[in-house]
């Protein structure tokens, strides 16, 4: 039993994803709590040098195989469920995003371990592990901890910043063997990019962002005019591009985009947790919305209680008519 | 082709739900239950499917209130049979409820064979896991989740099945059949099927009930409370007419530099 | 003057000649008759016999008195003119067709009858004149949506021909008679002026061959009749006769049509009555919108679904059925051309057409012959609803209401919201008995924009003394949207709820500040055993009530020029012009009426489930649009009264897309009662 606070690492098409510094920087506080070290897992092919980047934690458990060049979530279970079976830690976080959902559950059925899902915060409480998971669409907030060891959590973007996960110094790097008696069943084929699009909303300093809200198609140019008055562009929440009022490369979220903008003005968005973790690092938030409950307003800086029909015609015109 | 689609009740959040006096669990006067949305498009893409391949589509849900309800939809719908799993709802227990419906399914109870399980990605209750993944791996069949599309090859066997990533990128991935699939979106949104029509699957048609052979399923999480989240930070709001509000909004804005 | 029937010619008496016409003519109009009434008789059976006195009394009004023409008085006049010299002239021929068959017969012709050939006279030259009158209309001043079709052009012509050819056979006559006939005095004027030195063979022979060119035109035209636009002669009096004794109400609970045998018998004689002459697509908001629905063409694809179904003649037979230019139908040799292949709810008759509709009636308010384009248009709705066949935006808003029972996705614990900030608790009429109970509505409920009108609404009814309650969780959508839309499953379950609620409930009287709900409430939810739905009022009905007994008292007057705006479920549906009127006068404002008004005024637009629905494409104008425009111009209006909450809406949106805000605002009218009722200093 190495007792030890181990991270998953998220990487994909060769890049270590933004959240897992997130993660880093939770399983650090956690580590420290308990006294144990950190040890990031990373599952890959060929893919070492992504560990240079991982040196918050004190050590990173690089497993190689061919199986592993696509972290699918079957793929990885086999790697994990060896590695979690040698080696026992406390807990081991998987960050939560579309490429590792569904890791945790079946890593958790294979070893016979307990996951708790959701998980916003997770804290050192009397020598165990306690977390604060967001349930119901972030309606109840529940305290849960696991009764075994190790235990599976399964982290929601946002507990940390990127900033606070990443270190300077590369990480000690202890490569692993996994075996994988037979090719995994489920194999990826190709990937399909979204057709390109006009514009490129993750480099864009002003964001216009439109959900439901918006009613209808034809309102979207509400929007646009708003954007261009602005000097940015027209993005949404899923719905609307659900709708196809927007093509895919405006879609910001967990199966969108993450967009860092200096202006995200959400008109009609209600602020699932979904579509906010592609926004929290935006400089400045306005949000305008019908509901005065909407949790867009827990996110947003700046809250206006309204119809998005109203509000952004006159704050078209008002900014043109301070720019002159 | 036999298609099983899992559809799971939970409470529906346009409703405000409170806090059982416990302090541990939900009150559940103050709850409403609804089939999980992403269940919801695990039925359209079954249907679509049942439509290309004239497959055959059984309904199954755990037993609890509003179950009947969602399978006699599921038949108004297209389903051609809905069956419902006796032992009541599990709730936050997903690992409960996804071994009780593996039970229910191997134990030969008519169910058999199956070649394809969809059910929805995840749930707003999935707090133990999620029930496709812990579903499949109870049966030892191959599990993909986020699909919005599932193309499937009968005569081999083998299904391709597209999965969403971030950024709007999406994967083909060849999975072999038996299999279960997490449906985040179905091809097409979800049907509307007339009140009239789920009427006359009351009247008409039956849900059949299975017992799945009872084993005892270890509860490995403590749920120490439950709240109503506190917010950690609100906006500031901005009172008046829309043209007061732009006026506000335009000093903000270029008091941060942006005009 | 000879007797045409017995006349000789070519060797054989006139009565033969004439048996083998009749026989002939006769025969084609007996048989396709006959297969239309059979094609009818596929449709679904529905009762329209009920009530007989009352039926033949709007046969009595609306066929013998042409009372909805006469809307349009100049043609209206015309028209009427020309029916009753028709009604004449027919009589006249049947007359003389029978003494011409049975020469033995001891009768004479009937213009040898002193009152008939005076009728026939009169008649003629007036008809004459009013059919220059039409001729100029339809011809030099074409009304829109009047299409200058060839049926058209034929009956003018032939009525024309049956009018000069009696009075030139009449003024041949009056020529030559030694002694001038007291009973034709235009004749014995002009007959001698234009016959003048017409020897008495000659005069004889012109009035044979103008008796039979009479005659023979008439057959034809018999012949012709049940293939042309000209059926409605004798479709719409039966039209008529088994019209709607309740104009507004939804056709009985179906599966929906898509097919013929699908409408019922009285929806297809819709498309056989009508007469295409375009007042309903004159008067329908979605068709002056720019949008894909024509009121008009969608009975005229009803009457083409019936006339194709009758089997054709022969190969090469009848002229086809004169068509629309703009349908591009081409027309094969005889008989009609079935579409192939086409769905005729869907390809035939579009969604976009289907879905365009309000509801608001005037097309039915306004159509002569009582055609029954709202069922046809729920009934094909109905068929897309079982089918799934609707956009997202509806489906949305019908699981709403399926599982919330408001069409705002809210949770039912919402509904009274919009009652925090009032000084008082409005009485719960589900627990305590109640004078009054108030059906508030979804809107007025629900929506933010309308709360604060909510609001002032309870504090008047409260300041009247009135003991009132509402159902708070209990009420749910009226259904009427619902049940416009299709959904008529839905209708049940939410009515069923609402009948639930208020079978519990004590009250005397429902009052409801929401149009929708007063026309489903009042006649759409089943009586109490008494043969109508419960006591009903809308709640300028209380309040005009209320002002006139003393029980609100109006302290101040509201200086201010307004207009009104008849809500369609309160006027064209209901007939409630006067009470929200009075209530208005009693404020001291002055009130200014806009063009359309009462059964004319003009739909927001918001109705059938529209205010649910995208805009539709090719959309120039929203009706809510036009209204508004047509508020502003009226002379010092600066407010447009309303009595409906999504009038309200709708017509503040207008305001602002039509950049009309400095000059036009909209108020419910119990924003002026208040503001009259408010203490004065």
């Amino acid at each position: 039993m190495s007792a030890s606070i181990w991270v998953l690492v998220e990487q994909w098409r060769g890049q270590v994803s933004e959240i897992t510094y997130e993660v880093l920087a939770l399983g650090r506080e956690l580590a420290d709590g308990l006294g144990v070290p950190l040890q990031a897992v990373l599952l890959g092919h060929n893919a070492k040098a992504l560990a240079d980047s991982l040196g918050k934690a004190n050590s990173v458990l690089y497993a190689d195989h061919p199986a592993l060049v696509e972290p699918t979530p079957e793929a990885c279970t086999i790697a994990l469920a060896q590695l979690l079976g040698e080696r026992q830690p406390e807990a081991l976080l998987i960050p939560l995003t579309n490429v590792t959902l569904g890791i945790g559950s079946l890593v958790s059925a294979a070893v016979g371990v307990p996951v708790i899902n959701f998980c916003k915060q997770v804290s050192v409480v009397s020598g165990g592990l306690q977390a604060q998971c967001v349930l119901y669409g972030g309606k109840i907030e529940a305290v849960v901890k696991a009764k075994q060891k190790p235990a599976l959590f399964g982290i929601w973007p946002g507990a940390r910043t990127p900033d606070q996960g990443r270190a300077t110094s590369a990480p000690q790097v202890e490569t692993v063997g996994v075996a994988f008696p037979r090719d995994p069943c489920v194999r990826l084929k190709r990937y399909v990019e979204p057709e390109a699009g006009d514009v490129d909303v993750t480099k864009q300093n002003v964001l216009v962002s439109v959900g439901r809200g918006i009613q209808s198609r034809d309102n979207l140019e509400l929007a646009e005019e708003l954007a261009e008055t602005l000097g940015g562009a027209v993005c949404g929440s899923r719905p609307v591009i659900d709708q196809g009022w927007l093509p895919l490369t405006r879609q910001i979220g967990k199966s969108g985009l993450t967009v860092k903008p200096k202006l995200y003005l959400a008109a009609g968005i209600s602020g699932a947790p979904e579509h906010v973790e592609g926004i929290k690092g935006a400089d400045l938030i306005v949000a305008i919305n019908s509901d005065p409950r909407a949790p867009i307003f827990d996110v947003a800086h700046y809250g206006v209680v309204g119809d998005a029909l109203d509000v952004l015609p006159a704050l078209t015109e008002a900014v043109r008519a301070r720019k002159g | 082709m036999n298609i099983l689609v899992l559809l799971k009740m939970v409470p529906d959040v346009v409703e405000d739900i409170e806090v059982a006096a416990d302090g541990k669990s939900l009150d559940p006067d103050s709850l409403r239950l609804i089939p999980s949305e992403s269940d919801e498009h695990a039925l359209e893409e079954a249907l679509i499917l049942k439509e290309r391949h004239a497959a055959k589509v059984t309904a199954i849900a755990l037993d609890c209130e509003g179950a009947d309800d969602a399978l006699f939809t599921a038949l108004a719908k297209g389903a051609d049979r809905a069956v419902k799993i006796a032992g009541g709802a599990t709730g936050l227990a997903t690992r409960a409820g996804a071994a009780r419906v593996a039970r229910a399914l191997s134990a030969g109870q008519g169910l058999q064979p199956m070649d394809l399980v969809l059910t929805g990605t995840q749930a707003i209750d999935d707090l133990e896991g999620l029930t496709a993944p812990l579903l499949a791996h109870r049966l030892g069949w191959p599990y993909l989740g986020i699909v919005t599309q599932v193309v499937v090859d009968p005569a081999s066997a083998r299904s391709t099945v597209t999965k969403e990533y971030p950024g709007g990128c999406h994967g083909e991935f060849d999975v072999p059949l038996p299999a279960v699939l997490g449906v985040q979106a179905a091809e097409k949104p979800p049907r509307y099927v007339p009140v009239a029509k789920v009427r006359a699957a009351m009247k008409s048609l039956k849900i059949e009930t299975v017992v799945p052979p009872e084993e005892d399923e270890p509860a490995p999480l403590d749920i120490l409370q439950m709240a109503k989240p506190q917010a950690a930070g609100h906006a500031e709001m901005l009172d008046g007419a829309p043209e007061e509000v732009a006026g506000k909004l335009v000093e903000i804005l270029a008091g941060h530099g942006l005009l | 003057m000879p007797d045409p029937s017995l006349s000789m010619y070519l060797g054989v008496p006139g009565y033969v000649v004439l048996w083998l016409l009749a026989l002939v003519a006769f025969g084609l109009f007996g048989r396709r008759t006959f297969y239309l009434v059979r094609v009818l008789l596929r449709g679904r059976p529905e009762v329209r016999w009920e009530e007989p006195v009352r039926r033949v009394m709007l046969v009595v009004k609306n066929v013998l008195g042409q009372r909805r023409l006469l809307n349009e008085p100049v043609i209206g006049a015309a028209h009427f003119l020309i029916f009753w010299a028709f009604v004449f002239y027919a009589t006249s021929f049947f007359w003389n067709l029978i003494r011409g068959l049975v020469p033995a017969l001891p009768i004479p012709y009937s213009d040898q009858v002193g009152f008939m050939a005076l009728g026939l006279e009169m008649f003629g030259w007036l008809a004459l004149i009013s059919l220059i009158v039409a001729g100029i209309r339809r011809y030099v001043f074409t009304p829109e949506r009047l299409e200058l079709s060839r049926d058209a052009s034929i009956i003018l012509v032939l009525i024309a021909t049956l009018l000069v050819t009696f009075l030139l056979g009449d003024g041949a006559r009056a020529a030559v008679e030694p002694r001038p006939n007291p009973w034709t005095p235009v004749g014995n004027l002009l007959g001698p002026l234009f016959f003048r030195g017409v020897s008495e063979a000659g005069a004889q022979s012109l009035y044979l061959w103008m008796w039979w060119v009479h005659m023979a035109t008439v057959l034809g035209f018999l012949a012709y009749l049940p293939s042309s636009k000209h059926l409605h002669l004798l479709a719409s009096p039966f039209g008529v006769l088994f019209g709607s004794l309740q104009p507004g109400a939804m056709p009985a609970s179906s599966a929906g049509a898509a097919r013929l045998e699908d409408f019922t018998w009285r929806q297809l004689l819709s498309g056989l009555s009508c007469a295409e002459c375009g007042r309903c697509d004159r008067a329908c908001p979605a068709f002056n919108s720019g949008m894909a629905l024509s009121p008009k063409m969608l009975i005229h694809h009803v009457k083409e679904l019936v006339v194709d179904a009758v089997p054709a003649l022969l190969p090469v037979a009848l002229p086809a059925p004169a068509r629309i230019p703009e349908l591009g139908a081409t027309m094969a040799n005889g008989g009609t051309v079935t579409p192939q292949g086409k769905a005729f709810v869907g390809d035939v008759i579009t969604r976009e057409e289907l879905w365009g509709c309000t509801t608001c009636a005037s097309c039915m308010d306004r159509c002569p012959v009582f055609n029954e384009h709202i069922p046809l248009i729920v009934e094909m709705r109905r068929y897309l609803v079982s089918q799934g066949d609707i956009e997202s935006r509806v489906q949305d808003t019908l699981t709403n209401l399926t599982r919330y029972g408001n069409s705002f996705g809210q949770s039912p614990r919402g509904r009274t919201k919009w009652t925090q900030g009032l000084e008082f608790k409005i009485k719960d009429a589900r627990k305590e008995p109640v004078e009054y109970l108030w059906f508030v509505g979804d809107y007025a409920s629900y929506d933010p924009r309308l709360a604060e009108i909510s609001r002032t609404t309870a504090r008047v009814f409260h300041k009247a003394g009135l003991d009132f309650g509402i159902l708070y969780e209990g009420e749910q959508n009226s259904g009427n949207d619902v049940r416009r839309i299709g959904e008529e499953g839905l209708f049940e379950v939410l009515r069923d709820k609402n009948l639930q609620a208020l079978g519990k409930a004590r009250f005397d009287t429902i009052v409801t500040t929401d149009p929708h709900s007063y026309h489903v409430l009042r006649n759409e939810y089943p009586s109490n055993g008494n043969g109508h739905g419960p006591r009903v009022l809308h709640y300028t009905e209380l309040l005009d009530r209320l002002v006139k007994d003393g029980c609100l008292a109006l302290r101040r007057s509201v200086h201010a020029t307004v207009t009104y705006h008849d809500p369609c479920y309160l006027g064209r549906y209901n007939g409630v012009y006067g009470a929200p009127r009075r209530l208005i006068g009693s404020l001291g404002v002055s009130l200014v009426e806009m063009p359309r008004n009462r059964s004319t005024a003009y739909c927001c637009g918001a109705g059938g489930g529209r205010i649910w629905m995208e805009d539709a494409p090719g959309l120039k104008e929203r009706p809510s649009e036009s209204r508004v425009r047509e508020a502003a111009a009226q002379p010092g209006v600066q407010t447009l009264v309303v009595a409906c909450p999504k009038d309200l809406v709708m017509f503040q949106d207008a305001i602002k897309t039509t950049g009309l805000e400095k000059q036009l605002s909209v108020a419910d009218v119990i924003e002026l009662v208040a503001e009259a009722a408010a203490p004065a200093n």
